[in-house]
């Protein structure tokens, strides 16, 4: 019986080490919780500037229709808007992680974590390069979903160096993404479901699975 | 003894060195170390036993003028490994 305890502890030891080796498992919900509040305060913002401007009517903000081109004030404030959630979202999943990392004695830069990060960003910058490209040929009403489904494919493609639950957050954003495109222009309310509201769920759930204690 | 069981991998710091190795290929001693939170004495007799068993091999190469020593599972050690495993879990499942 002593033995049987023993193989089995090894067995389950051999079997974290391998996980922990090759996956990042210091990534924080709390992270996701903060970029999906983020994006929702960015959204709203967002929302006030364009209803301020009084150029629309109903959710069409970003119909091909409307020359948002023409009018390079409004222009400044979303790119404003967009680049504050991008650097408080980044900056909180930084911080959280290395915090979790510290409590966890963990190094912050490891294989896995390079691995992670590679393979969050290759389709990351390639969407994100492709959303400028259509910017500068003025077809914002594909921004939207552009970004949403790179951005699934990112978390897809990540989840096999860290937590395999990103992976879910992924395939429900490319869904978004694509439903997007069936009801073109209302871009900002898919941001919001997508990158707000996925995301405060998801981090949630994470925290409460891998780090309360 | 248990039939089957590698008495080579006995040692839980020698399950942990094949277990980071089966998963990862050429990793480096303090890698290894962080992975298996262990000292440099400890984890260092441990892998001269299982590079003379043939189990890993090492490669000594440079990064800048520092010299850099990663290792690797050959593949008589990840057989060996893969033997070790199914033997602990067939000695579970009775």
């Amino acid at each position: 019986m002593m033995d049987a305890q023993k193989h089995l502890e090894n067995l389950n030891e051999i079997k974290r080490i391998m996980e922990r080796s090759t996956r990042f498992l210091s990534l924080s919900g709390l992270a996701g919780v903060f970029a999906g509040t983020f994006a929702l305060i960015g959204a709203y913002l967002a929302y006030q500037v364009l209803d301020k401007d009084n150029f629309i009517n109903g959710m069409e903000y970003f119909d091909s229709k409307i020359l948002l081109s023409g009018n390079h004030a409004i222009h400044i404030q979303l790119i404003s808007i967009a680049i504050g959630v991008l650097v408080l979202s980044l900056g909180a999943g930084f911080y959280f992680t290395h915090q979790k990392a510290k409590k966890e004695n963990r190094q912050l830069w490891t294989v896995a974590s390079k691995k992670m990060l590679l393979s969050l960003l290759a389709p990351l910058i390639s969407g994100g390069i492709l959303c400028l490209l259509l910017i500068n040929q003025g077809l914002f009403v594909l921004v939207a979903p552009i970004t949403l489904i790179f951005y699934g494919l990112s978390c897809i493609n990540a989840s096999t160096y860290t937590h395999s639950e990103i992976g879910a957050i992924g395939y429900f954003n490319i869904l978004l993404g694509l439903l997007n495109v069936f009801f073109l222009g209302y871009g900002l309310l898919f941001w919001v479901l997508g990158f707000g509201f996925l995301h405060i769920i998801y981090g949630t759930l994470m925290y409460l699975k891998y780090e309360k204690e | 003894m248990l039939e089957g069981l590698n008495k080579h991998f006995e040692s839980r710091i020698r399950l942990g060195v094949m277990s980071v190795l089966m998963v990862n290929d050429w990793v480096d001693f303090n890698t290894l170390k962080e992975q298996l939170s262990l000292t440099d004495g400890n984890l260092a007799s441990h892998i001269k036993a299982l590079e003379k068993n043939q189990y890993i091999e090492i490669r000594k190469g440079f990064v800048g003028k520092k010299t850099k020593t990663t290792y690797n599972a050959t593949e008589v050690g990840r057989l060996a490994f893969k033997a070790h495993l199914s033997a602990l879990e067939r000695f579970l499942k009775l």
